[in-house]
């Protein structure tokens, strides 16, 4: 129970950091827009300073927690290269990912993100399961 | 407060961190936590439900706020994706960041914040998305 309700004010948090990003600067609070838009040279100093923000979120949790957040990865080099090449090219033929189709996208109740979520949730399920299947 | 643009950067700022922090807390950053999430046929994970269906009630909350306003605080108006095409590029690029999403259990947020961490097999997974995303936008047609 305790786990659902640190799972629950995690994404509350997430939702927070999206509504400042849209009251105060009028912007989708999506990392692949804003990442594809630094890549591009565009909207340069607002997205650097969102992405310091981003990298600084995990020592804030260390300072409040009084441990780092865990990540622990499964998957070999090569296979997260893989991830890493289809995730960016997915996420910006897609025109975004889980944070500005899932957070924001369904937050606005649009269509094109509704669309988006539900395929891509589809294709992860399924991935994850066909890689259990085959290995 | 200088001007509106200094206001832009520390509202970015602010919502990156924030950002990061949730991140953290909800146990989005770790990618064996997102793997037993999606894993809904084996030992189905489902705290991070609770991650997206607190992310989006805050949101929705920031949404409806917004509708009231003629313009956001810091600009002269809310710069938001008009389109409403349901196209084979949206689901085709979708369905591609699924796959690499389930192969990793890494999405662009939590793969960035990340990288405070130090991991070295984050870095390559990054440097990985950067390029990807570099090659969708120099060969095809790049998306706003």
């Amino acid at each position: 129970m305790t786990g659902y309700l640190i799972s629950l004010s995690g994404g509350l948090l997430i939702g927070l950091s999206a509504a400042i990003l849209m009251l105060a600067n009028g912007r989708v609070a999506g990392v692949s827009g804003i990442a594809g838009r630094l890549l591009q040279g565009r909207q340069s100093s607002a997205g650097l300073a969102f992405f310091t923000g981003l990298l600084l979120g995990p020592v804030c949790y260390r300072v409040l927690a009084g441990s780092w957040p865990v990540v622990t990865i499964q998957a070999t080099t090569p296979l997260l290269i893989v991830a890493g090449l289809l995730v960016g090219f997915g996420s910006r033929m897609g025109s975004g990912c889980t944070s500005g189709h899932g957070v924001v996208g369904l937050a606005r109740l649009s269509p094109r993100s509704l669309v988006a979520v539900a395929t891509f949730l589809t294709t992860a399920v399924l991935t994850v399961f066909l890689m259990g299947a085959f290995s | 407060m200088r001007n509106l643009a200094d206001a832009r950067g520390i509202a970015a700022l602010v919502s990156g961190l924030v950002f990061g922090l949730g991140l953290s807390v909800s146990g989005m950053l770790d990618p064996t936590r997102v793997r037993g999430f999606l894993d809904i046929a084996g030992a189905w994970d489902p705290s991070l439900a609770f991650v997206l269906a607190g992310a989006i009630a805050v949101s929705a909350l920031g949404t409806r706020l917004a509708k009231r306003m003629s313009a956001p605080m810091f600009d002269d108006q809310f710069h938001l994706p008009q389109g409403r095409l349901i196209d084979r590029r949206l689901i085709a690029g979708s369905a591609i960041f699924g796959i690499g999403w389930g192969i990793g259990g890494f999405c662009p947020g939590p793969a960035l914040a990340s990288l405070t961490l130090g991991l070295p097999a984050t870095v390559w997974f990054v440097v990985a998305m950067l390029a990807g995303m570099t090659v969708h936008d120099r060969f095809m047609k790049p998306s706003t």
